[in-house]
């Protein structure tokens, strides 16, 4: 079993330590996985040479499952169980699916997420997507040849709360190590600012199959620094597929069609698309397995007429997120386009019109984020020098609380650098209340029911006051992966509730270990080993972490101090040792490994602290030197 | 975590209205880059716990003193002013007077559909802003008169309020 290696940060491992870790674009219509190989990002192709993995996932009777190519080719066969586009069902209710009527999938509504029925079982989203993820993490251990230490995933920037949990869920299900969820634009960025040394203002727009991004950077002596993101997480190459298929519906006069005729004339109508991108018109067939038939010439200013409104729809929040950032459309310096969409002649022509510049397209749409996310992966994992460049993202929608009267109260609002953290006090409505029911929130508008709800719970054991004496403070926390956690504290008694951001749209710790063990009875991986087997590298490498940090900032501790620190982690090592006779001797691991973390506490921020005396004295010396 | 410090000195600046926007950037990166949680993915979960929490801190403490109704309200909180005691409504009659008929620009160009009218409205708007802005420096900084500091503080956020209905307007025709 390989040791964890950790390097100091800021310092960069020697070569043979190099830590596995990877990019992971989780597209809509493809997916890519990418590393940093001898400094250079490149993306993994698979055995037959394919860089792309079809975002396609088909479940067979017998519980065997396909995903990418195989898949793809089944779609118009076995349209009800092989699942296109699963990235637009994330996180997303069965009420929040605009065109359902029109899909093959036999969906069913469950609380929080929609799940779909399919020959091998009702599958979430999550479980689906996570599919895909493990076909990218076999690709990647078998071209790097050893275990994954970490994965960046990426997400659209305007992917909300529920959205980036169920992403996260499906990583964690794919047996994946999230370094962190890191935007889709400013992954791209990564990838061309640092290719091309920029400095000033970007836009990046991404228009992906099922999403579209715009987000405004600031690139500036090594950071990146998002300065407003907007978009619309259901909007992308799919609906124009769509227009297409609408316009054969016409053309044809067909009957109703069968799920498998349906899904034959959506990917000729992708076929059809793709083809105007390099020619002016394209002569559309097909025959139905009714034997209707049609046989139609789609010119390109027929597409654009059809697709305007599309287009348009892209422009809106590009506009919201310049006003956001206080800019105007002339202090933009230069537009990177990103998503298979942008190829496009009307995108590409539009986003020129309206930025008044050509965009720049000198890195494939398809792979820029993917590489851009290699790139962070590799600084997350401690392979290079970690000072080269940091960035700072935003949030892309308001969160709140509901309040008297079914109003959104906004605690931090949308473009907000992450992570934040933000404290409103509430009160009680009426005498002697003891109870209050918290209703977070995410969005614009004014309204509760017309934000998305994130999560209730209750705070109870209000000692009984009069009305507006209690003094309730509700704080928000939002980490660098953009998700967030809220908890609630009465001031006068102490009374406490608090709640990981979960519940309502993204799945619980049980359901994910359910998920876990179906997954593992039909992998020939034995789950407990599996447990026991991270445990023990996390242990070891906490360890390891912990000496270097004494060795290096001992005197930050007295002697005291020092001892509880060796003494956590001789009864850590003991545990590692010992054998292996409890049936749950990782979760005692696990816990010897909370109590090390704890103990550490003070010496982590004791080190902090000395971090920012030794930044800011640097500082100094530059301002005034 | 050491929260005693004010934002100023967190970030080595003095504790003044008119702010050297370049040197608090300046040490924001810097700060930024020594304990932002990227820099600790790869560390035990008690770093990188701390790593959040004071990233956490150093935006806030940006945050504050970067957006000028906020700084005022710092500042004039380190002074122990209360800026936005929600009973002292108190408001010179020029302003209020000149609020009103923003207000009134605002509709007028709503109405008429009239983005030029916005854009207009946005510079006087932003010139405005910048007045009070530079007021209040002399209010706080020099004349130390954090009574009359206060009306400004609440001034600027009239005007913040104003450039938000401006943007909404500017939705509205746009769609």
């Amino acid at each position: 079993m390989a040791l964890l290696q950790i390097a100091e940060p800021g310092m960069s491992a020697a070569p043979h330590q190099h830590r596995l870790a990877v990019g992971i674009d989780l597209g809509t219509t493809n997916s890519l996985v990418a590393t940093v190989r001898s400094g250079l990002a490149v993306v993994l192709d698979d055995e037959a040479g394919h860089s792309l993995l079809p975002s396609v996932v088909r479940y067979h009777p017998d519980g065997r499952v396909d995903v990418g190519y195989a898949a793809q080719a089944a779609q118009n066969c076995d349209p009800h169980n092989t699942i296109v586009s699963v990235k637009r069902f994330m996180g997303r209710g069965i009420t929040d699916i605009e065109d359902i009527a029109g899909l093959p999938y036999h969906f069913v509504d469950a609380p929080g997420m929609v799940q779909l029925k399919t020959v091998a079982g009702v599958k979430s989203p999550v479980e689906i997507s996570a599919e895909i993820l493990k076909a990218l993490r076999r690709r990647a251990e078998a071209a790097l040849g050893g275990e994954l230490v970490g994965a960046v995933i990426t997400v659209p920037a305007y992917f909300d709360d529920a959205q980036r949990q169920a992403t996260k869920d499906a990583a964690q299900l794919a047996g994946l190590n999230v370094l962190r969820l890191l935007n889709e634009p400013t992954a791209a960025a990564i990838a061309y600012g640092l290719d091309n040394a920029s400095e000033g203002v970007y836009a990046v727009y991404d228009l992906g199959g099922g999403t579209f991004d715009i987000s405004i950077l600031k690139l500036s002596k090594g950071v990146f620094e998002v300065l407003a993101t907007n978009g619309d997480s259901a909007l992308g190459g799919d609906d124009f597929d769509q227009r297409v298929f609408c316009w054969m519906l016409e053309q044809g006069r067909f009957a109703p069609l069968s799920a498998s005729d349906a899904r034959l004339l959506l990917t000729k109508a992708r076929d059809a698309k793709e083809a105007l991108t390099e020619h002016t018109e394209v002569r559309v067939t097909a025959v139905l397995s009714t034997g209707e038939m049609m046989d139609a010439t789609l010119t390109q200013d027929e597409f654009n007429r059809m697709t305007a409104g599309l287009v348009s729809k892209t422009l809106a929040p590009t506009r919201k997120a310049l006003r956001d950032a206080g800019l105007a459309v002339d202090e933009i310096q230069g537009v990177v386009m990103v998503g298979g969409s942008t190829r496009m002649p009307c995108i590409r022509q539009a986003v020129a019109d309206f930025f008044r510049q050509t965009p720049l397209t000198n890195l494939d749409p398809d792979k820029v984020v993917a590489l851009g996310a290699a790139i962070q992966a590799d600084v997350l994992a401690g392979n290079r020098a970690g000072d080269d460049w940091l960035l700072l993202d935003v949030i892309p929608l308001s969160l709140g609380l509901e309040t008297m009267g079914g109003l959104t109260e906004k605690i931090i609002p949308r473009n907000t650098t992450i992570p934040t953290a933000r404290a409103q006090d509430f009160t009680t409505f009426k005498d002697g209340q003891t109870a209050m029911s918290i209703h977070v929130l995410q969005g614009e508008r004014e309204l509760a029911a017309d934000c998305r709800s994130l999560a209730r719970f209750e705070l109870r054991g209000i000692p009984p006051m009069v009305a507006g004496a209690a003094r309730i403070r509700v704080t928000f926390q939002v980490d660098a992966d953009g998700l967030l956690s809220v908890s609630a504290r009465e001031q006068s008694s102490g009374v406490e509730a608090s709640v990981q951001v979960k519940p309502s749209y993204g799945l619980g710790d049980e359901e994910i270990m359910r998920m876990l063990k179906d997954a593992y009875t039909h992998a020939k991986d034995d789950m407990y080993a599996r447990a026991l087997n991270e445990q023990i590298v996390d242990a070891q490498g906490l360890i390891a972490a912990t000496r270097a940090a004494l060795a290096e900032d001992g005197e930050l501790l007295n002697a005291d101090e020092t001892a509880a620190i060796e003494a956590a982690i001789a009864a850590l090592e003991k545990l590692i040792a010992s054998p292996d006779v409890e049936p749950n001797h990782h979760l005692a691991i696990k816990r010897g490994i909370e109590a090390l973390n704890a103990a550490t506490t003070e010496f982590a921020q004791r080190r902090m602290d000395r971090n920012v005396r030794r930044a800011m004295a640097g500082q100094k010396l530059e301002t005034f030197g | 975590m050491d929260f005693s410090r004010t934002h100023f000195e967190l970030f080595g600046l003095p504790p003044t209205y008119a702010l050297d926007r370049d040197r608090l950037d300046a040490a924001y990166r810097e700060l930024q880059n020594a304990v932002h949680p990227d820099r600790f993915a790869a560390q035990p979960e008690a770093e990188q716990r701390v790593a959040m929490q004071w990233a956490t801190r150093v935006n806030e403490a940006y945050q504050t003193l970067k957006h000028p109704v906020n700084r005022g309200v710092y500042l004039l909180k380190l002074q122990g002013v209360d800026a936005l005691d929600a009973h002292d409504t108190k408001m010179a009659p020029d302003f209020l007077m000149q609020q009103m008929a923003w207000r009134e620009a605002i509709d007028e160009a709503r109405a008429g559909k009239r983005v030029e009218a916005l854009d207009a409205l946005t510079d006087e708007l932003r010139t405005a802003h910048r007045r009070i802005e530079a007021r209040l420096a002399e209010l706080i900084d020099l004349a130390r008169d954090y009574e009359g500091a206060r009306e400004a503080v609440r001034q600027l956020r009239f005007m913040d309020k104003l450039i938000a209905e401006v943007g909404e307007v500017y939705e509205e025709l746009e769609a």
